[in-house]
């Protein structure tokens, strides 16, 4: 009955009564547990830092002057208001534009999209590959098309337009995740009482999408108030002395932080610390209000 | 036989009566798709605004020697044009921010997967998405002011004021959410009965872990791998800021060091006239990177839909 085949390799697995060999296993265990929660400690660590260093050298220059003052050459008049208000409009426009471009994609590709077509498959693709492809190409775009080639210039309009195709990817996919977390039932519920196609979707699927809708939006507009390197390219320039205007020229947060940055001059990078905690605020609060809004809403159907 | 049935059943199916074409659903199946095919106009725009210019640019310059060429002076007098050390730069920069970030992810990711009980989970997933939300200008600024004077002062590591090294650890603690997110859903998808199987065969969360979990959702682990990889070619603030615009072949980490995207950002800010050989100079270095980080991202592309494709 029990033939063991001779040449069955059972070295490695332990016998059960070999002492030595299970605390080995359990101490393999711990140390390998230990590693984890290194790995997990480094991160957060580091993070922990950043947050607590940027605060502790901006301190001294986080007044009310750094809300409400002009940029200036001598560091300590200087303030970041034009740069606030700027990434202010900035934001405004990239949610005026990328949350419905975002979304009715969004809808086309989980709703109407035949997967059967090239082309769908090829929209899909497409986003999956922009949502990894640098920022700072975007901004090569902005310089080409939007900046020289239209001729509208270095303005704000430019500089939303640009972000917004940033974070588009990023709107796409959270509200993709959103339609499809909504169970088919209720779309085959609302087909048998007779609705039409876009009445399923407005009228059943996309009431029950918002809360990933607006999370994905939030992260997304966070990601764009945050982003620095396609402004450089499309011109937020250093000094500007004014409030900006739609189709003025402008300067954005970080922009302002990058050329406080730059400054050889110590007490810019206190101001530069300062606008990094004023960024940080502005950033990692509209993160909070995503993650609350997901896990309040998060629904199980 | 069955194609006969198909030919049976089918007019049945068809002949449903629909009473009129509802144009206004056409309208809405138009718009969608309109919108749809921004994204595809925008990789067009991305394509065309860097091949045109860049044509313009190899008229000037021969791509032989822009791409074998090791000297990287577009903006003196006597202008060099070889992007080979701009290419090493931001490989040097990939690699060490690669070894951070891939052992650290994956060590969060497995934690996550397969240790964490789902409350720490619930607590410790936000906290890494704050760490992958915080502006690269922000993390630029603490690697140039924080991580090099902590290197020099602390650690005794010889390193210039601007340095590939603390870029590239910054760079690569910034990468860790982007590997450990993308992982821990390769390692979620593998299902619970290979691991199931593992423990009824006798083997200790170590060895599922890293035996059976780890393997089943390689080609998701690599496919993280080689996204983080393409965003640390891709990332521009941090090196701008830390490791400087020094373009030199080296593959000493200590030294400062150019990379393309610190070019790019360092020459487009405006003062360069439009239709100059610097101005062009822009959009060659812009392709090449493009180019770079597109072939990543499609390898990437596919190893998530292999993985997808076995197991859901």
């Amino acid at each position: 009955m029990t033939v063991i085949e001779p040449h069955v390799e059972r070295d490695h697995v332990p016998a059960p009564d070999d002492a030595t060999t299970r605390q080995g296993r359990a101490w393999k265990n711990r140390l390998f547990k230990l590693a984890m929660l290194f790995c997990m400690f480094v991160a957060f660590g580091t993070l922990a830092v950043l947050l607590v260093d940027t605060l502790v050298t901006g301190w001294p220059a986080l007044s009310s002057q750094l809300l409400t003052g002009l940029p200036s050459t001598v560091a300590g008049e200087a303030g970041a208001r034009p740069a606030i208000l700027a990434t202010l409009y900035l934001g405004a426009l990239v949610l005026l534009f990328s949350v419905p471009i975002g979304v009715l994609t969004a809808i086309y590709l989980e709703e109407y999209a035949n997967r059967e077509r090239w082309w769908n498959r090829a929209i899909e693709v497409n986003i999956q590959n922009l949502a990894a492809v640098p920022a700072i190409v975007y901004g090569i775009l902005g310089l080409a098309f939007i900046v020289r080639g239209i001729g509208v210039g270095r303005v704000v309009l430019a500089g939303g337009l640009i972000l917004t195709l940033v974070v588009l990817p990023t709107v796409v996919v959270a509200s993709r995740e959103a339609i499809r977390s909504v169970p088919d039932s209720i779309r085959q519920g609302a087909f048998a009482l007779g609705a039409t196609k876009w009445q399923v979707v407005w009228r059943q699927v996309l009431p029950a999408a918002i809360p990933g809708m607006a999370t994905g939006a939030i992260l997304a507009l966070s990601r764009a108030v945050g982003e620095t390197a396609p402004l450089i390219m499309v011109g937020a320039i250093t000094y500007v002395a004014f409030n900006p205007t739609l189709m003025g020229p402008y300067t954005a947060l970080p922009v302002q932080i990058y050329n406080w940055t730059k400054q050889p001059d110590a007490d810019f990078q206190v101001l530069a610390a300062a606008g990094a905690v004023v960024l940080l605020v502005i950033v990692l609060s509209m993160n909070a209000v995503a993650i609350v809004l997901r896990n309040r809403y998060r629904r199980q159907w | 036989m069955t194609t006969a049935d198909a030919t049976v059943a089918r007019p049945a199916a068809t002949t449903l009566p629909r009473k009129k074409v509802r144009w206004g659903e056409q309208v809405v199946h138009l718009v969608l798709f309109v919108a749809a095919a921004i994204s595809v106009l925008t990789t067009v725009g991305i394509v065309v605004s860097l091949v045109l210019p860049a044509l313009d640019f190899f008229r000037e310059v021969s791509p032989v020697d822009f791409f074998t060429g090791t000297t990287w002076a577009p903006l003196f007098l006597d202008a060099q044009f070889g992007v080979v050390p701009l290419v090493v730069g931001t490989f040097v920069i990939s690699f060490w921010s690669a070894l951070v970030a891939f052992p650290l992810g994956i060590g969060v990711a497995i934690y996550l997967s397969e240790y964490a009980a789902p409350r720490a989970t619930a607590f410790l997933k936000p906290i890494l998405e704050i760490l992958a939300a915080i502006p690269t200008v922000v993390l630029g600024y603490f690697a140039l002011t924080f991580v090099t004077p902590f290197l020099r002062d602390q650690l005794n590591v010889q390193v210039e004021i601007f340095n590939a090294l603390s870029a590239s650890l910054v760079l690569g603690i910034m990468l860790i959410p982007t590997v450990a997110t993308l992982s821990e859903d390769a390692m979620a998808a593998v299902p619970r009965d290979l691991r199931d199987g593992g423990y009824a065969l006798g083997a200790d969360k170590l060895q599922v872990s890293t035996r059976i979990v780890v393997p089943a959702a390689v080609s998701g682990i690599i496919a993280a791998f080689v996204l983080a990889f393409s965003r640390a070619v891709g990332e521009t603030m941090i090196v701008l800021i830390a490791a400087g615009q020094l373009a030199q072949i080296t593959f000493d980490p200590r030294e400062t060091i150019e990379t393309i995207t610190a070019f790019i950002g360092a020459t487009g800010n405006g003062d360069v006239p439009t239709g100059s050989t610097e101005y062009k100079t822009i959009f060659a270095v812009g392709l090449t990177l493009f180019v770079m980080t597109l072939v990543m991202n499609l390898i990437s592309i596919r190893l998530v839909r292999k993985y997808r494709e076995v197991y859901e």
